[in-house]
């Protein structure tokens, strides 16, 4: 089972940009002690958010044929708690992409107002720079993908096609 | 874009001190990436995009950073140091950097120390007052 941190896709733009939704519930059992009485989303599950969200927009745009991996925070910064009951826009945009790596940047926003920036960098592994070899298999898309760019692609017209993702 | 070579040295510096998340003070020409700056390897790509996006220009990966492909021959490296020709590929691929101290003893530890500031300074500054 893959972790999924974000609850569906509301606009991708191949290779350029999406935008992710992430509704946030109490029934998420670490907000019961983050902190009790006083339950916010964590900062580091905010950047998780994040690196969900652009780590499929860079895999989408090589047509998830590389292993996508988080590689570095380039920076993270909160301007207000996100609370249970908010639902927050995750906006990310490839600002480079080469053969090796992409570099991405953020925005958290909730009802119009910014939460977060975040901005990351991607490795694709096998194109390492040691030549380290990993398994063929793409651990990284699998097809648990399918469901959160499924309503985005009926409604929009983007440029993936079915099956892409099972490489 | 015409800039003076310190006005050079300053953006890059801006850049290396977003990237590796160091002090002003830290970045001397003198000082390189890996051992005195803590820069990993994917510090490399990020400095890479974030010189094209200041100095607005395009940098092949490879013309920066080029040790890399030469660390994967037998020809180019022998018992952990490189060969004449090893050397003679390095002259080629780096040729903004000194490397006459990294001659006498060229081990392929020490070639993380030929990553200076002031090789990213000379890179940049011949990539842009040259066209």
């Amino acid at each position: 089972m893959r972790w999924i941190w974000i609850d569906k896709f509301i606009e991708f733009r191949s290779g350029e940009s999406a935008v992710a939704v992430k509704n946030v519930t109490l029934a998420e059992e670490h907000l019961h002690d983050h902190f009790p009485g006083f339950p916010v989303m964590p900062e580091t599950l905010c950047i998780e958010a994040m690196a969900q969200t652009a780590g499929i927009l860079v895999g989408e745009a090589k047509n998830f044929e590389e292993k996508v991996i988080l590689a570095k925070i380039k920076k993270a910064v909160f301007f207000d708690y996100v609370k249970p009951g908010d639902t927050i826009e995750l906006h990310a945009k490839i600002d480079s992409i080469t053969p090796e790596a992409a570099g991405t940047s953020g925005k958290i926003i909730r009802s119009d107002k910014l939460i977060a920036e975040i901005d990351l960098m991607f490795s694709h592994i096998d194109q390492n720079l040691a030549g380290k070899k990993f398994p063929k298999e793409n651990f990284v898309f699998t097809g648990t993908l399918e469901s959160l760019l499924r309503d985005v692609l009926l409604s929009s017209a983007s440029s993936i096609k079915e099956g892409k993702e099972q490489h | 874009m015409v800039m003076s070579r310190d006005e050079v040295f300053e953006k890059v510096k801006d850049v290396l001190v977003d990237a590796l998340s160091v002090d002003d003070d830290e970045i001397k020409p003198e000082a390189t990436l890996m051992r005195d700056l803590g820069a990993e390897s994917i510090d490399f790509l990020d400095i890479v995009f974030r010189l094209e996006k200041a100095f607005e220009i395009k940098v092949p990966r490879e013309e920066l950073f080029p040790a890399e492909n030469i660390l994967n021959s037998s020809e180019l490296v022998s018992d952990g140091k490189l060969t004449e020709k090893g050397l003679a590929e390095l002259r080629e691929r780096l040729p903004h950097t000194d490397l006459t101290e990294f001659e006498k003893d060229p081990d392929v530890n020490k070639l993380a120390d030929l990553f200076t500031v002031e090789a990213i300074v000379n890179f940049v500054d011949n990539k842009i007052n040259a066209n």
